[in-house]
């Protein structure tokens, strides 16, 4: 079977974002970006399924900026066999726009499978999946932690609220990755000098035939109200006396 | 008007759904529906709830798991002509509410903690470190709501009327099918809603260490919780985990034990009224935003603090 795998480019996880001072959005000057945790656990379930002969071919796909480029090699030093990049330039591309690009590529690209990270730490949506199944009229198995095929289909058990749930899918579907699913490997030196060398094929949103155009005004960005440090206790039993006669929060 | 998906396991209404109703009270009339099987009994309680107009009631086998192929498809129906559609930010909302929006072609605003207007809304992102104000241009606005950034709506005077709904599309989808479902055993408060949490991060050593966390637990009728770092490391499984990618909590007293403060990890309790943490590096990043520090070793003080309780 042919499986896609998305990646985006996204500030690094170990990177404290803040706004912009003006508060137009976040502040990505000179932030140290990499692929998104959660697509990476999708390429690396991905190139899991090539290793145990389920899956013949791993398209890699990105939508962003030129840019996303280093990702999609990230992808390709994994594991994925060849890139597509839709190059969206500087644009922000919200969830249905990034959802109806991909679900236009998988007309060109017949895939049986679609792996996706559940959500991107940057934007912290959590929808590309599901609205892409949505578009496609497939099934979804969002949150996944385990997957097995077989010929009738996709077995996903997916992390919910208090505990763990199975579905069986029809394929082709969509499945979302959760953090348990699998610990990508890293990219050995020969494999990414090999992902060099692979190919990466670029569309852009028109020639998709997709408008990417905003149905949302972000009007402003700024951090959080900040909690201030409170008192150091010096012993079990002051914390004691302060939750209950200070903070009255424990009787 | 407002249609608000509610929570539930076809027994019993989730107290989420008291929580979206309180963030959906300045969005005009709202209405609930109520999709499972066998769910009649959760009807009658959305039906009391303080604001709502009417509950609608779609019961089908096809929907008892709540699967989003099946779901989807009624919610557009039902919805369609709503200016609103609204679930909590759960799993199950988080996996019904953007196909739903993709179907209806709107974009789908999630984890929303303030309403300022009937199109503008506050959510945080970047793991919490940053605030975003957006305003929906689309008619239809399809949101999930972070439960814990409001209060839940009590019980009214009278109870609405519940409708009952022919089932007019083809709720099986075929595309899919409930197989099984492990539901975690626990005595406890379930950590999303509980009122005290009590947390244990890498510093706990091992997963065996965490009944020290539990005998507390069991004296305040707290759940417990636990930083990836200690998800991670394998002492305890991923459902405890309080974070930006775990569950987001905001108890009235949350305890961190032997958590360094990951951004990661305060982005899931920050927002706790009273925050304790016990660790024993005076220098770890949770004291700045603990109300009560206290710099021990967590084995001494966690059991010293049984005891006191």
């Amino acid at each position: 079977m042919k499986v896609m795998v998305a990646v985006k480019r996204v500030a690094d996880a170990y990177v404290k974002v803040r706004a912009k001072s003006d508060g137009s959005g976040p502040d990505l000057g000179n932030v140290k970006m990499s692929i998104n945790p959660f697509c990476e656990i999708g390429v690396e379930e991905a190139v899991r399924l090539k290793e145990r002969g389920v899956a013949e071919e791993i398209i890699a796909v990105s939508v962003g900026s030129t840019a996303s480029q280093e990702q999609l090699r990230a992808a390709l030093a994994l594991g994925a066999d060849r890139g597509i990049l839709i190059n969206s330039g500087e644009q922000v591309v919200e969830p249905l726009g990034v959802a109806r690009l991909l679900h236009r590529l998988l007309e060109r690209e017949p895939c049986d499978l679609v792996l996706l990270g559940k959500q991107s730490i940057d934007g912290d949506n959590n929808q590309v999946g599901q609205m892409l199944a949505a578009l496609w009229g497939r099934p979804q198995g969002t949150f996944a932690s385990e997957l097995s095929i077989d010929e009738s289909g996709v077995q996903v058990t997916r992390e919910v609220d208090g505990g763990l749930q199975t579905v069986a899918l029809r394929l082709p579907a969509v499945v979302t990755t959760d953090l348990r699913l699998n610990e990508p490997r890293y990219a050995s030196l020969p494999n990414i000098m090999k992902a060099k060398r692979k190919e990466i094929v670029e569309h852009s949103p028109d020639e998709l035939g997709v408008d990417i155009s905003a149905q949302m005004e972000v009007l402003k960005v700024e951090p959080p109200p900040q909690r201030q440090a409170g008192v150091r206790v010096e012993s079990v039993d002051e914390l004691v006396d302060k939750l209950r006669n200070e903070a009255k929060v424990i009787t | 008007m407002t249609l608000i998906i509610a929570d539930h396991n076809n027994a019993e209404l989730k107290v989420s759904t008291r929580n979206v109703l309180q963030a959906a009270t300045t969005l005009g009339e709202v209405q609930i529906l109520v999709a499972g099987d066998g769910c009649a009994a959760v009807a009658e309680q959305a039906a009391s709830l303080n604001g709502v107009s009417k509950v609608l009631l779609a019961e089908h086998p096809a929907y008892a798991h709540q699967l989003a192929e099946n779901l989807a498809p009624l919610i557009v129906e039902v919805g369609a002509s709503h200016s609103h559609i609204l679930f909590s930010a759960g799993t199950e909302g988080k996996n019904v509410a953007p196909r739903v929006a993709a179907l209806l072609g709107a974009p789908q605003l999630s984890d929303i903690i303030a309403v300022e207007s009937e199109d503008t809304f506050q959510r945080p992102f970047y793991a919490g470190n940053l605030i975003a104000t957006v305003r929906v241009l689309n008619a239809v606005k399809v949101l999930t709501v972070r439960t814990t950034a409001f209060d839940p709506v009590a019980d009214g005077s009278s109870p609405a009327p519940v409708e009952v709904l022919s089932a007019s599309v083809a709720a099986d989808s075929a595309l899919s099918s409930f197989v099984s479902e492990q539901q975690t055993e626990s005595e406890r408060p379930e950590l999303s809603s509980a009122s005290v949490v009590i947390s244990g991060g890498r510093g706990m050593g091992t997963g065996e260490s965490f009944a020290l966390l539990e005998a507390v637990a069991d004296k305040l009728g707290a759940a417990v919780g636990a930083s990836r770092a200690a998800v991670d490391a394998g002492f305890v499984p991923n459902d405890m985990q309080v974070g930006q990618t775990g569950k987001i909590v905001a108890p009235q007293l949350d305890i961190a034990v032997g958590i360094s403060g990951a951004i990661q990890h305060l982005a899931g309790m920050k927002d706790s009224k009273v925050i304790v943490a016990i660790n024993k590096d005076e220098e770890a990043p949770i004291f700045q935003v603990a109300d009560y520090g206290l710099v021990a070793d967590l084995f001494e003080a966690v059991p010293e603090l049984e005891r006191a309780l």
